[in-house]
């Protein structure tokens, strides 16, 4: 039992990763209707900046992570301001392919910056295990689940409670309406982009630690990050959080309990969650039916 | 009487249809006018070249400066648009709505409008929760202009508010605009297919075809024109 409970709590630690990214996703879907997959290596580029800062320039790890997250907020709106607004006018599949292009290109900028080699990076946590109830719990784990929902839970506020969110909502929702209440659109896309961006540097420096980092980090994560994101409901911010901590939990267990799973077939399992979910419940657990009389 | 609102020469188009010829008017403050006409005159052009969602050329002059481009702009000087078709945020709640249309302003007046503006729409308080998508039609429509209301615009554009909407509850959406003009001065625009209930609320009002004023005059001279009253009176 304590084992499993074990499993139980590496899988939400993992699954808090997963779900940081598909909130990402889940943002950039809602405000530009487009899955973003240079996601992963924006993400990665942040993750390189803040082992640069740390080892390179030896700040210490939470410096680096704060002025990692802004210097992120500030690239992705960028590359929305840049990039994708001069081609949001044309169909979905252009952007798509430009954010294609942005993946190619991020990967081939780090690579040629930082080489191709794995580094290790050293966790911001302190080495060992805490007991609760009588189950061991590494508090890498425990400080990886705290960091990803201390940051879904201010963006959660941002949206709810203050205007700005509102407003961001609003520029996702009904772009041409917002603009007529006199809401700067582009502006509030860009600041989504932004946000997103922070939200794939979250994942891509608390993911580092444990899997080593090279030009090709994200590349995994970005799956696990898009089944979370399918499985919760694509246009549901809470269903990417929830589904990322399901698929994290769930893909542990199978992994630990299923003999020929292990290890090695989590991916494919992945992969299966988003086939079966497009086929069986495209909205995902939370993905609404639309409600509305005309 | 001041113009507050002053179009001249205003033409716009969409695509290879240019869709206004040159529409001249003007509105003055505290007034209610209406933009009447067939389907396809330029009447929905008119109030969208003016809220800058359609591109235009000519001359518009809002309180006695010219108006800037751009949707965001123009709300900001102080004219709320109530698109056709509701224009509402379906899937934010009422008060959420309300909060929107107050973008311009200090978040911090915004309790004491959403108060105001329940004054005319008391329905909204107890219903400041409810997903906007699941108002009826007319609920809807008041939301939309309860929303224009948050702004405290100088100028009110109403787009065809009776479309899709039961007779009684257009009378009771023309019945508010008219109290809100008398009681509060609010000046208002508003493009109307129902020309008798349109004239019944203006003052003056102005008959579009194909992209042009082919009549203009005060509402009692324009029931009385013969032809007005055949095109669109219908007696």
């Amino acid at each position: 039992m304590a084992d499993f409970l074990q499993q139980v709590v590496a899988g939400l630690a993992s699954g808090s990763i997963y779900a940081s990214l598909a909130l990402a996703l889940v943002l950039i879907h809602r405000a530009t209707g487009v899955i973003n997959f240079a996601q992963g290596e924006m993400a990665t580029l942040s993750t390189y900046i803040a082992w640069t800062l740390t080892v390179n320039h030896g700040w210490g790890y939470w410096p680096a992570f704060v002025v990692t997250l802004a210097v992120s907020f500030l690239g992705g709106a960028a590359v929305h301001q840049t990039v994708i607004r001069p081609n949001e006018k044309g169909s979905v599949l252009r952007v798509v392919i430009v954010t294609i292009g942005l993946l190619i290109m991020i990967n081939g900028l780090v690579t040629l910056i930082w080489g191709g080699e794995v580094r290790a990076v050293e966790s911001p946590f302190p080495a060992g295990t805490t007991e609760i109830g009588g189950v061991a719990i590494t508090t890498a784990d425990i400080g990886t689940i705290a960091v990803v929902l201390a940051i879904v839970a201010l963006l959660w506020g941002l949206f709810q409670y203050t205007k700005l969110g509102l407003a961001m909502r609003a520029a996702a929702l009904n772009p041409a309406e917002a603009r007529l209440v006199g809401v700067r659109v582009t502006w509030m896309l860009s600041l989504g982009w932004g946000l997103a961006a922070v939200l794939g540097a979250v994942a891509g420096m608390l993911a580092a630690p444990s899997v080593f980092l090279d030009p090709n980090l994200m590349a995994a994560l970005l799956i696990y990050a898009f089944a979370a994101a399918v499985l919760g409901g694509i246009d549901s911010p809470i269903g990417a959080v929830v589904g990322g901590l399901t698929l994290g939990v769930g893909l542990n267990l199978i992994g630990t309990y299923v003999d020929f799973v292990g290890a090695d077939l989590r991916l494919p399992v992945a992969l299966l969650v988003i086939l079966v979910v497009l086929l069986v419940k495209p909205t995902g657990i939370f993905g609404k039916q639309e409600v509305r009389r005309v | 009487m001041t113009a507050l609102l002053e179009l001249d020469g205003v033409e716009a188009r969409y695509g290879p249809v240019q869709a206004l010829r040159g529409i001249t008017l003007e509105v003055a403050e505290g007034e209610v006018v209406a933009v009447l006409g067939a389907n396809g005159a330029g009447k929905t052009t008119t109030l969208r070249a003016i809220s800058g969602t359609v591109r235009r050329s000519g001359r518009i002059v809002f309180g006695g400066k010219p108006l800037r481009a751009g949707p965001e702009a123009v709300a900001r000087a102080g004219i709320a648009h109530v698109p056709e078709g509701r224009g509402t945020f379906t899937d934010l709640s009422v008060l959420e709505n309300l909060r929107l249309g107050a973008y311009t302003r200090r978040e911090r007046n915004v309790r004491a409008d959403v108060d105001r503006v329940a004054q005319w729409f008391p329905w909204i308080r107890e219903r400041s929760g409810q997903q906007a998508g699941t108002l009826s039609g007319g609920e809807q429509q008041m939301l939309a202009v309860a929303r224009a209301l948050m702004a405290r615009p100088r100028l009110l554009l109403l787009d065809e508010p009776s479309l899709g909407l039961a007779p009684m509850i257009v009378r009771e959406i023309f019945r508010i605009v008219r109290e809100l003009n008398e009681r509060e001065g609010l000046t208002v625009l508003v493009v109307e297919q129902d020309a008798r209930i349109a004239l019944r609320t203006a003052a003056r009002a102005y008959v579009l075809e194909v992209g042009r004023v082919a009549v203009a005059g005060t509402s009692e001279e324009l029931q009385e024109n013969e032809s007005v009253r055949r095109s669109y009176l219908g007696y």
